[in-house]
C-alpha cells in the first residue's frame, strides 16, 4: 500500500493538536523532579509544530483552497498576493494562530538560548508560559478551528474587507503580538521567580531585555494601529479612545511602568513585589484586551464577530491563568521590606512618581473603556465615553510625565541632588519658555495646548543633557533612554501640533471652485474615474496653492471593491512642513458638487517620527549597562558578566 | 496574609464576574436615544423658501407621526426613499428634519428621490436633532397622538422594516 499524505489543512490541523499535546508536556514537566529536563525540547517542538501549522494555512490561503472555510469567507482570487497572505490573520481565527506562533516561537527561542538563571528556572519559566499556550491553543481548537472545511467548495472567495487592505494594518498585529507575546514571557519568568523565591537584581537583568522588547513592538503596533486610522480610514484623526485601541493602550502602559520599575530592581534591588506585580499585570491586560477585542463585549468600530462562547473561553482563560498568577503572588511574594532606602528627589524617587501616574492613567483608561458597560448593565441606560471625557483626564497626567521624564534621567540614585542641580535645569526651562511662545505666536488658543508644547520643548532639551558636558561614552540604557526620551517629546509636540493647530474645511464644490482655508488657496481641478486591481474609484484632484505658488496636489478618492461591495474612502495626504494636507472626497450631491473634506495638520509627523525613535530607544536600552565602542578610541566593550547560579 | 495581598485576587474576581455577566448581552452598534418615552423637545425649525416649517406643536394631533431626519449629503438617506415613499402610500404622516443641509440642496434632493414628506424643517446646525437624542442620519421618530416620542428606528428603513413600522404605528395609533 502506497502511503498518501493527507491533504495540507489536514496536516495543519492535525499539527495543532499535536502542539496541544507538546505545550501540556511542557507545561506539567517543570514540576515533576525527573521530567523537568523536558520543558526545553516540548517548547522547542511545540513551536516547530506551531510553524507547521501557520505555514499549512497560509499555503491554503496561498494557493485559494476554498474548501477551507476561512480562506473562502476571507480571501479571493483576484486578491494582490501580499494581501492573500496578511489576509491569514486578518480574520479572528487566523489573528489567534498568530498570536499562539509567535508565542510558541518566543518558547523556542528561550529553549534554545543560553538560560541565565539556570536550566531549572528556564525549565518553570517555560512551564508558565506553556500554561498559557495550552490555553490558547485549546481555545483555536475547541472555538476558533482554522482548519474548518466546506463542502462541497466554492468556487470563488468572498474576498477580504478592503479596509484590511493596507500595509499600516496588515503588520499592525503581528507587531502587537509581538509585544504581547513578550510581556507574556516576562510574565512567565515573574511566576517562575515568585514560585523559585527568587527576585533579585539578577532576575531583573535577565528580564529587562524582553520588557524592552515588547514595549518596543507594543509602541510600534500601536503606532502603526494609528497610522492606519489616519492614512487609510480617512476619520481625520489618529486617536479615537475606542475600546479596542484602548485594549492595546493599557498593556502598554504598564509595560511602561515595568520598563522603569525593574530599572529600580536592577540597580539598587529595591520595588521587588510592585515588580512582580506589574509583570503579572501586564500579562492581565494584554489577555483583557484579546478578550475585549475577541469577545465583542464592548462594540467598537473595530467590530469584530461577536460569539459569547468565544468570550466565555478567553474570560475563564483570563481569570484562571491571572487568577493562579495574582494567587501565587499573595502566597510568595517577597516577605522582606522594599528593599533599599532612597531619598525623595532621587532616581528611584523620580521612577517611583512615573509608576503612580502610569497607574493613573491606566485607572482612567480603565475606567473610561468599561464605565458604559458598567453603567448599562445597573440602570440599562447607554452611553458612550468619548474624547471629552479622556483628554480632560489624561491630559495633565501625560503633561506630568513628560515633566518628569526630563528631569528624572538627571537625578542621582539613592541620593537627593546637590545643590547645583537647579542650574542644568536652566536650558530645558528656556526651550519650555520657547516652545509656549512660539505656539502661542502661532495661534494656540487653550492653557493645555500651550502647556503641551511648553513641556514639549521642556523634554526634547532635557533628553539631551545628560550627554552635555559629559567625557564618558555612554552606556547603551543611558543612550536609549535619551533616545526614547526624545522621541517622546517629539511625539508629544506633534500630537499637540496637530489637534490644536488643525485647520478644517469642509466645503461642496463643483469642479473649478475654490476655497481658502489657513493661508492656502484650494481648487477643485477635476474628478475623473480610476481603475485598480480589485476596485474602481472616482478621484478627485485637488491644487492647493500659497500666494500663487502651486504647494501640493492632492487626490482623494472615494473607491468601490468588487469582492465584497464595499465603498472606501482613500484620503488623499501630501506632506507639508513636517505636517500633512489632508483632503478626503465625499459624495456627489447630485447638483454637479462634491463634497471635500479638507484639514491642515501641521507636524504631526513628529508623532510617527517619535513613536521610532521611542520603539528604536527601547531597543538600545536593551543592551544595558555595556559602553558603546566609540569609533576612534580604543575603549573595549565592557559589559557585566552574567551570573549563572549553581543548582 | 495581608488584605492588600489578595486585594488583586478580589478586583479581578470582581471584573471577571462583570464582564462574564455582560458576555450574554446583545449588542448594540449605537446608542438608543434616551428621549423615547417622553415629548419630543420644543422647537420651530424653518422650511424650504415659501413652504412652512416644522414645529413641536405640529407633531401632538392627536394620530401619531413619523419623523424622519435626513440629509442630501447621506447615500442611506437615498436608499430608504422608496421605503418611505411606500409608507406615505400607506397614508402615514412624516415630517423631515434636513440636518446641517442647505435649502437648494435638499430640493434637489427631493426632486431626485421623491418627497414623501407632510412639512420639512431645516436643522441648519444640528441642534435639534440633538434635542431628539439621535446619532446620525437617516433615523426615524415615531411620535404618538400626545407628541411623545414612542420609537427610533436607526440607520436606514429597509423594505422588511415596512410592516413592523407599520404595526407599531397602529399599536400608538
Amino acid at each position: 500500500m502506497t502511503a498518501v499524505l493527507p491533504p495540507i489543512p489536514e496536516l495543519g490541523h492535525l499539527a495543532l493538536w499535536l502542539a496541544l499535546a507538546a505545550a501540556l508536556v511542557q507545561a506539567v514537566a517543570p514540576w515533576h523532579a525527573r521530567l523537568g529536563q523536558a520543558a526545553a525540547p516540548a517548547a522547542a517542538a511545540q513551536g516547530l509544530l506551531v510553524l507547521g501549522a501557520f505555514v499549512a494555512l497560509g499555503w491554503a490561503f496561498l494557493v485559494s483552497d476554498f474548501s477551507v472555510e476561512l480562506v473562502t469567507a476571507n480571501s479571493h482570487t483576484m486578491k494582490p498576493t501580499l494581501y492573500k497572505l496578511t489576509g491569514i490573520w486578518a480574520n479572528h481565527e487566523g489573528s489567534m494562530l498568530l498570536w499562539v506562533l509567535i508565542l510558541a516561537l518566543a518558547g523556542l527561542l528561550v529553549a534554545l538560548m543560553p538560560a541565565p538563571l539556570g536550566p531549572a528556572f528556564r525549565a518553570r519559566a517555560l512551564g508558565v508560559a506553556g500554561m498559557v499556550s495550552a490555553g490558547f491553543l485549546a481555545f483555536l481548537l475547541l472555538a476558533s478551528n482554522p482548519f474548518t472545511r466546506i463542502e462541497p467548495a466554492p468556487t470563488e472567495g468572498r474576498g477580504l474587507n478592503p479596509l484590511l487592505q493596507d500595509p499600516g494594518l496588515a503588520f499592525h498585529p503581528p507587531t502587537l503580538y509581538v509585544g504581547y507575546v513578550g510581556l507574556v514571557v516576562a510574565f512567565a519568568l515573574a511566576v517562575a521567580a515568585l514560585l523559585e523565591g527568587r527576585v533579585s537584581s539578577d532576575w531583573a537583568r535577565a528580564t529587562r531585555p524582553w520588557v524592552a522588547g515588547a514595549w518596543a513592538f507594543l509602541t510600534l503596533g500601536i503606532a502603526l494601529g494609528a497610522w492606519w486610522a489616519y492614512y487609510e480610514l480617512g476619520w481625520g484623526g489618529w486617536w479615537f479612545w475606542d475600546p479596542v485601541e484602548n485594549a492595546a493602550l493599557m498593556p502598554w502602559l504598564v509595560a511602561t511602568a515595568l520598563l522603569h520599575s525593574i530599572r529600580v530592581l536592577e540597580t539598587r534591588g529595591a520595588l521587588p513585589n510592585w515588580t512582580l506585580m506589574l509583570a503579572i499585570l501586564g500579562f492581565a491586560l494584554s489577555m483583557l484586551g484579546t478578550f475585549i477585542v475577541r469577545s465583542g463585549v464592548l462594540s467598537s468600530v473595530h467590530a469584530f464577530a461577536v460569539d459569547p462562547t468565544r468570550g466565555l473561553f478567553l474570560l475563564v482563560l483570563l481569570a484562571g491563568l491571572t487568577g493562579g498568577a495574582f494567587l501565587v503572588w499573595a502566597l510568595k511574594a517577597p516577605r522582606i521590606a522594599e528593599g533599599a532606602r532612597f531619598a525623595a528627589f532621587s532616581r528611584e524617587g523620580s521612577l517611583v512618581l512615573n509608576n503612580l501616574l502610569l497607574l493613573a492613567l491606566l485607572s482612567i483608561v480603565l475606567v473610561g473603556t468599561l464605565y458604559p458597560l458598567a453603567l448599562e448593565g445597573v440602570s440599562g441606560r447607554q452611553i458612550s465615553v468619548g474624547p471629552p471625557y479622556f483628554n480632560a483626564t489624561t491630559l495633565p497626567i501625560v503633561l506630568g510625565l513628560a515633566v518628569l521624564m526630563g528631569v528624572g534621567p538627571l537625578l542621582a540614585w539613592k541620593r537627593n541632588p546637590r545643590p547645583g542641580f537647579v542650574r542644568r535645569l536652566w536650558p530645558p526651562l528656556a526651550a519650555a519658555l520657547a516652545f509656549g511662545l512660539i505656539g502661542l505666536a502661532l495661534g494656540l488658543k487653550t492653557v493645555l495646548a500651550v502647556l503641551g508644547f511648553a513641556a514639549a520643548g521642556w523634554l526634547i532639551v532635557a533628553s539631551l543633557l545628560p550627554f552635555v558636558g559629559r567625557r564618558r561614552v555612554p552606556t547603551f540604557l543611558a543612550l536609549g533612554t535619551a533616545i526614547a526620551h526624545l522621541g517622546a517629546g517629539l511625539a508629544l509636540l506633534g500630537a499637540t501640533a496637530s489637534g490644536a493647530l488643525q485647520r478644517e474645511a469642509l466645503v461642496s464644490l463643483r469642479v473649478g471652485d475654490g476655497f481658502a482655508v489657513g493661508g492656502l488657496e484650494v481648487r477643485l481641478y477635476d474628478v475623473g474615474p480610476v481603475a485598480g486591481p480589485n476596485w474602481t474609484a472616482l478621484e478627485a484632484t485637488l491644487h492647493v496653492s500659497r500666494d500663487g505658488r502651486p504647494v501640493a496636489t492632492l487626490t482623494p478618492q472615494s473607491r468601490t471593491y468588487t469582492t465584497p461591495p464595499m465603498e472606501t474612502t482613500e484620503a488623499g495626504i501630501v506632506g507639508w512642513r513636517g505636517g500633512d494636507l489632508y483632503a478626503a472626497l465625499g459624495k456627489p450631491d447630485g447638483s454637479g458638487r462634491w463634497q471635500i473634506h479638507f484639514w491642515i495638520k501641521p507636524l504631526v509627523h513628529l508623532l510617527w517620527v517619535g513613536a521610532v525613535l521611542m520603539a528604536t530607544g527601547a531597543a538600545v536600552a536593551a543592551g544595558g549597562r555595556a559602553r558603546m565602542a566609540w569609533p576612534g578610541r580604543a575603549r573595549p566593550l565592557v559589559s557585566r558578566p552574567v551570573p549563572v547560579p549553581a543548582e | 496574609m495581608t488584605v492588600s495581598r489578595i486585594l488583586p485576587l478580589v478586583l479581578l474576581a470582581a471584573l471577571a464576574t462583570f464582564l462574564g455577566l455582560n458576555l450574554g448581552r446583545p449588542q448594540q452598534a449605537t446608542v438608543r436615544s434616551a428621549m423615547v418615552g417622553k415629548p419630543a423637545p420644543a422647537f420651530a425649525l424653518p422650511g424650504l423658501a415659501g413652504e412652512p416649517g416644522l414645529r413641536q406643536a405640529d407633531l401632538a394631533t392627536g394620530r401619531p407621526v413619523l419623523v424622519n431626519l435626513f440629509a442630501s449629503w447621506c447615500l442611506p438617506c437615498r436608499v430608504e426613499a422608496p421605503q418611505l415613499a411606500a409608507l406615505r402610500r400607506a397614508g402615514v404622516v412624516i415630517h423631515g428634519i434636513a440636518l446641517r443641509d442647505r435649502p437648494e440642496d435638499v430640493a434637489a434632493f427631493l426632486a431626485r428621490h421623491g418627497n414623501p414628506f407632510g412639512r420639512i424643517g431645516l436643522d441648519a446646525d444640528g441642534r435639534v436633532a440633538v434635542g431628539f437624542g439621535s446619532s446620525g442620519v437617516p433615523e426615524t421618530f415615531l411620535i404618538d397622538g400626545q407628541g411623545i416620542i414612542r420609537a427610533q428606528h436607526i440607520g436606514e428603513i429597509r423594505p422588511e422594516d415596512v410592516p413592523k413600522i407599520l404595526k407599531e404605528l397602529r399599536r400608538w395609533g
